[in-house]
């Protein structure tokens, strides 16, 4: 079963133990200063936005079907079963398009090395395949941050806005964004506040290249009979000539006769 | 050995290797991060835009006039088939320069050949610009058999033009729109002015009429320094060309702009606005406006500016797409770093240094004047169209 995580902002104080759990399991460095940066980076791959009293967490969404995925040339991110999107560092080549191309735009760089790579949340594939939770849900000492079976926590959630439709927006957001994500998102205040793009489509982003992508052996195909074809075509009228001039030399009174008509 | 006399040009050229050779020392020692004005919210900039994006694009004549020589026999531009396959080629070269200092990890460039992940547009770009790259280099061989007399090998590659020819024209018809496709994943990031479904189409487009206009451009530029150039009458049927291609592209654009309902984005205050106009003018208006005038048709010069505008106009468009149009979702500005610019200049020079020494030291503009290149059937007997001119 594809796993999954409700972050249910509603149940978070912004205690950042999250952030912290997230650094530890990645082996990254974190301390009062990188606690206070309110964005995503190479060195913070989870991060708690504070408006007001409001939270709200980022992280990969590990979408169900991902757009990095879908576009890394050397295949170093992949969607796993288990519901967890890696990055195979060996492969990657810096191109930087899974950052270009992902909605949520989660994929970081690390700019100041000479040899980088990208860093993003991969949903702590290593524990999540050996039964165990992500470290941020482990962390979390409210229950904000709750890992679970995906279609579990879809059900959950829906349950829980249904108990208090006051305290909630009536939205699951990750339900069907980009052909749904594996995190699931619920908040009081609307997402966009944080970030969150309100103009993504229901369907998978993915979908939109294969469209084109899919029609290239086709193509190819259709275009190399087509131009074959119109090589042979412009090019006989010469052969013609060719042959005749042959023709000429061979016998000069058909020549001849050809140059009378 | 005579020495090299000191031009302003010359002087220039060696100045902007100089300050490259600096820059590049600066990417490789201190990263990305040292030497761009790239960030996570901006992670593509100068180099993608322009010495990927327009130099891809700016290569497109060698397909545009192979296809022309080879496959609808038009064999009158055969004279200038030679440079423009070199520049094509020098092209690709530079392309590929260009990518390892915008990959993080340029030694890994070819990951992608073995690595498949055939659902990736950059995956495909990468195969067909890689066996594009090889077929010009093929079609281009037989300047290198001819200079260093390998008569055979000359005849095999002569064998193969065509369906080199054929691959090439594919390949580019491929990547070309590809380049385009790139942006299909990023609806929501790249303005609406100019993402749309249709960008493949476009970008393919496009490509033919920089292929018409750099074909142009490139007769004008070596008729300057060279002394080479196509006659008239064959720049003017080019122009024509240039004329239909243009209007074709423009038809397409505008069809697509009322269709999506893009127009209202157009606003006043929009920072996109004057880049988009600018862009327009540059690649319709002004270029089809001043080919319309059958004077400024049939005029070298005439023919000469609408082309630079025309290639001005198209290299906007890819700077749009690439840098423009994705601010506004990035919630920032991007200009590239003094690195960024110093790098750019240095490829683009050594391409002129390169075709420069190769028109010096190898066949590559016909000796034969080019009226008599335009061979009767009976006197190119048994003998196919060829990237090589052994007659003269």
């Amino acid at each position: 079963m594809s796993k999954g995580i409700l972050y249910d902002a509603t149940l978070c104080i912004g205690c950042k133990l999250c952030e912290k759990g997230c650094a530890e399991r990645n082996g990254l460095p974190y301390d009062d200063d990188i606690a206070a940066e309110q964005k995503q980076s190479a060195h913070k791959l989870t991060v708690v936005l504070t408006r007001n009293d409001k939270f709200m967490r980022r992280l990969c969404m590990n979408c169900q079907d991902p757009s990095c995925a879908s576009v890394c040339p050397v295949g170093a991110l992949r969607k796993t079963s288990e519901g967890p999107v890696t990055y195979d560092a060996s492969r990657c080549m810096g191109c930087r398009y899974c950052m270009v191309a992902c909605p949520f735009s989660v994929p970081k760089y690390e700019w100041d090395k000479p040899l980088p790579l990208v860093r993003k949340c991969d949903m702590c594939y290593d524990r999540v395949a050996r039964g165990l939770q992500t470290a941020c849900a482990e962390a979390c000492p409210t229950g904000a941050t709750k890992f679970g079976i995906r279609d579990d926590l879809v059900s959950e959630a829906k349950e829980r806005i249904a108990k208090s439709p006051e305290a909630y927006l009536n939205h699951i957001f990750g339900l069907n964004e980009v052909g749904g994500t594996s995190v699931l998102l619920l908040s009081s205040i609307p997402f966009g506040e944080f970030g969150y793009g309100n103009d993504l489509s229901g369907e998978a982003l993915p979908l939109l290249t294969y469209r084109v992508l899919s029609h290239i052996p086709d193509l190819v195909t259709i275009g190399g009979v087509a131009l074959g074809g119109l090589w042979w075509l412009t090019n006989r009228k010469d052969e013609v000539a060719r042959h005749e001039a042959e023709e000429r030399r061979k016998s000069p009174v058909g020549a001849n006769e050809y140059a009378k008509t | 050995m005579q020495r090299p006399k000191i031009t302003f040009w010359r002087a220039v050229l060696v100045l902007i290797l100089l300050s490259g050779a600096y820059a590049t020392i600066v990417r490789f020692a201190g990263g990305l991060g040292a030497s761009t004005n790239l960030s996570d919210a901006f992670p593509w900039g100068l180099w993608v835009g322009f010495d990927v994006m327009c130099g891809v694009m700016l290569a497109a004549g060698g397909f545009t006039l192979t296809a022309a020589v080879y496959i609808l026999n038009l064999r009158e531009f055969k004279p200038i088939i030679r440079p423009t396959v070199l520049t094509a080629f020098l092209g690709y070269l530079l392309v590929c320069v260009a990518l390892l200092f915008d990959l993080g990890r340029g030694y890994r460039i070819w990951h992608p050949l073995v690595m498949w992940n055939p659902r990736s547009v950059m995956f495909e770009v990468a195969w067909c610009v890689t066996l594009y790259s090889t077929v010009l280099s093929l079609e281009f061989s037989s300047v290198l058999f001819e200079r260093f007399r390998f008569p055979k090998l000359l005849r095999l590659q002569k064998m193969i033009v065509i369906p080199l020819v054929i691959a090439g024209v594919m390949l580019s018809t491929l990547h070309q729109s590809s380049l385009g496709s790139l942006y299909l994943i990023v609806p929501n990031k790249l303005h609406a002015l100019w993402y749309t479904p249709l960008l493949p189409v476009l970008f393919f487009l496009s490509a033919l009429c920089v292929g018409l206009a750099m074909t142009i451009f490139e007769s004008s530029m070596s008729a300057r320094h060279f002394g080479k150039q196509l006659e008239l009458p064959l720049l003017r049927q080019l122009g024509r060309a240039l004329l239909v291609a243009l209007g074709v592209y423009t038809v397409v654009r505008f069809q697509d702009l009322l269709h999506r309902g893009a127009w209202h984005l157009l606003q006043w205050r929009s920072p996109e606005t004057p880049l988009f106009v600018l862009e327009m003018l540059l690649c319709s208006f002004a270029p089809i406006c001043l080919l319309l005038i059958p004077k400024v048709r049939r005029n070298a010069d005439g023919l000469y500016l609408s082309s630079v505008l025309c290639l001005l106009g198209f290299v906007t468009n890819r700077l749009n797409i690439a840098i423009t149009g994705m601010e506004r979702s990035a919630g920032q500005q991007y200009f590239p770093k003094w690195t960024e610019i110093s790098i750019t200049l240095a490829i683009i020079a050594s391409g002129f240094l390169v075709f420069a020494l190769a028109v010096r030291y190898l066949p590559i503009f016909e000796k034969v004047a080019s009226h008599q290149a335009v061979a009767e059937p009976e006197t190119a007997a048994g003998e196919l169209p060829e990237l090589s001119h052994v007659q003269s």
